[in-house]
């Protein structure tokens, strides 16, 4: 039984069809790895799962619960993070800030015992706090806990984003595009890290991503887009090897 | 230079960071309660004004500074706050019982507000909330049971723990005690999730979204904090004044909230109290400057609003971090001396936004 599922997903906008009819399973503890063109519509696919976008047609299961009609803001209550294509950090905040915010779904404090600072609103900090050091660890983020994002370099912000989401403790963990803008030895700690958040943490992964030595290396299946519609699934030897794959990257 | 070495959670999560804070805030403190042996009643009715205007900025850069919603209506909470509380005490309710309720009311009328108004963004945000700030003045005037309309209502002056609000002293210990408590629920909001909730709703909603913040619940406390802050200072406010009319709160008291916090420093509660310095002694430094004007100009009667103007314009091109933010810079100058660059502060490009999400 696939842990996730998406089911005949179609999205329009307008005449335009950003997703045909798209459905896949993926297992639990596997890394899943959507490929394609631009305006294949691999973001869009991201954006539904999220909730950001409202499909046309079809369903999406996540641990056999049909997730279609789910408020958005409670997808990461489920256990499904995710990262964003062009990094969505809450730049005027520390890192600490905004990996304490992953832990925002547990938050048991209401209003008042905010404003009084109880007992327990410290005792809860304490609690995130633990958590976000064993991220923090993780990913090697001790030297930048109290600088502003701001300040930080691409690559470091790109962990920042990473850290946040695993900060959530999910299942299924969501990467668009977690290489573009790292240098070659950033690429190569990513690879290594995603492997552990695979096999340390138990995490299932589904990722968009363009660079395909990183791709081929990581993953454990492939699934190829082109113009909204699944040109192949499979091993990435078979990906590679498609003709269809290769047609509509180098227009042979 | 100051290097604190950590050893505990706990460090990070009290208000005081060092020795140094604890020292400092302890001695403003304990000037602050000695005032009234040096300065005369006058004085001490300005800074008892100063207190109420900074509750008063605490709830709108909740609002604004940290949830990135902007608001040109808030004298309307400053409004419900004294109207309700000039109510109470009519109605012979004693003024412990009543600064709680107006605080309660206000929060709700922040929420009632909220919730259909953010669903606007941006330039029709702020719209709909100077909308907001005109349609209170009227109903401020129609609902003359409750307000006594043009006429005004008087605020009753009782007394409080067996002293009189018309006692200038008695009163700037009030004010000054709910500054403080006010200064300690804001803080005691921001650095619990609800205040971090705040902060990822200004930086990023799609992000806060994703992170499992309700964006239409958490806008709807932040406006609903807002005003049970401004609703607190329009009760200090009431008594202040002692005699309320629906004109006072109008347009221009909304704007200088906004303006006490713009110069201030957005995003600073410190800037709050800065903002609140500046707002209250800028028109007795106008009154002063006209003397010395030539009565061509000094007797000009929209003096006082283009001044107010050209400030906001002026802060926002050359110090959008207001007052708060070159104290900063001033004291990093000297952390660092002689090291200082003064690109540190500059502000840099970043390309990496884009509305794709």
């Amino acid at each position: 039984m696939s842990l996730f599922e998406v089911k005949n997903i179609t999205v329009a906008f307008g005449g335009v069809k950003a997703l045909n009819d798209v459905s896949f399973g993926v297992d639990k503890g596997e890394i899943f790895t959507i490929i394609g063109p631009n305006g294949a519509g691999k973001s869009t696919l991201f954006n539904v799962i999220s909730r950001i976008y409202e499909p046309s047609k079809g369903e999406i299961y996540f641990e056999n619960q049909n997730i279609s009609k789910t408020k958005p803001h409670n997808i990461s209550k489920l256990g499904i993070a995710r990262t964003f294509q062009n990094l969505e950090l809450f730049e005027n905040a520390t890192v600490l800030q905004n990996l304490l915010l992953g832990r925002h779904i547990y938050k048991r404090t209401n209003i008042l015992s905010e404003v009084f600072f109880t007992p327990s609103a410290r005792k809860q900090e304490h609690e995130y706090r633990l958590k976000v050091e064993e991220v923090i660890d993780f990913l090697d983020l001790q030297h930048y806990r109290d600088t502003l994002i701001n300040g930080l370099p691409y690559g470091v912000r790109k962990n920042v984003e990473l850290a946040r989401a695993l900060c959530t403790d999910p299942k299924l963990l969501l990467l668009d595009e977690p290489s573009s803008g790292l240098t070659n030895e950033e690429t190569i700690d990513l690879g290594f890290w995603i492997k552990d958040i695979q096999s340390l943490l138990g995490i299932t992964i589904i990722m968009i991503e363009h660079d395909m030595s990183f791709v081929n290396k990581v993953s454990d299946r492939i699934l190829a887009l082109n113009y909204g519609k699944i040109l192949a699934s499979g091993l990435p030897e078979e990906i590679k090897n498609n003709a269809d794959v290769k047609q509509a990257y180098m227009g042979e | 230079m100051r290097f604190i070495f950590k050893t505990k959670y706990s460090q990070d999560i009290n208000i005081a960071k060092h020795n140094g804070d604890r020292f400092w805030y302890s001695l403003l403190i304990l000037i602050m309660v000695a005032l009234p042996l040096v300065l005369d009643d006058f004085y001490l009715g300005e800074i008892s004004y100063i207190c109420i205007l900074s509750i008063a900025g605490i709830g709108l850069m909740i609002l604004s500074g940290y949830t990135g919603l902007a608001s040109l209506g808030h004298a309307a909470f400053l409004g419900v706050g004294a109207y309700t509380h000039a109510f109470l005490l009519t109605n012979g309710i004693p003024f412990y019982a009543s600064i709680p309720i107006v605080i309660i009311v206000s929060f709700l009328v922040g929420a009632a507000i909220g919730i259909p108004i953010l669903r606007l963004t941006g330039m029709y945000l702020a719209i709909a909330t100077l909308a907001l700030g005109f349609i209170a003045e009227h109903v401020f005037i129609k609902w003359e049971h409750f307000t006594g309309g043009n006429r005004g209502l008087p605020v009753p002056q009782p007394e409080f723990l067996g002293m009189s609000f018309y006692d200038s002293v008695f009163f700037y210990y009030v004010c000054l005690v709910f500054l403080i408590a006010a200064m300690f629920a804001a803080i005691n909001i921001l650095r619990s999730p609800t205040g971090r909730a705040f902060v990822a709703i200004r930086d990023s909603e799609i992000a806060a979204q994703s992170l499992g913040v309700n964006l239409g619940l958490y806008k709807a406390l932040s406006f609903a904090i807002s005003g049970a802050f401004t609703g607190l200072a329009g009760a200090l406010l009431a008594h202040y004044i002692g005699y309320l009319a629906p004109d006072i709160f109008n347009i221009f008291l909304s704007l200088t909230l906004l303006l006490l916090i713009v110069v201030g420093g957005m995003g600073s509660l410190h800037g709050t109290v800065f903002g609140a310095i500046f707002v209250g002694f800028l028109p007795q430094l106008i009154a002063i400057c006209r003397d010395y004007l030539p009565s061509s100009i000094g007797s000009q009667p929209g003096l006082e609003p283009m001044l107010f103007g050209i400030i906001l314009v002026f802060f926002i091109l050359y110090e959008p971090l207001g007052i708060y933010g070159r104290w900063m810079k001033i004291k990093l100058f000297f952390e660092l001396f002689p090291t200082y660059k003064r690109q540190t502060f500059k502000k840099q490009k970043v390309f990496t936004k884009s509305d794709r999400v």
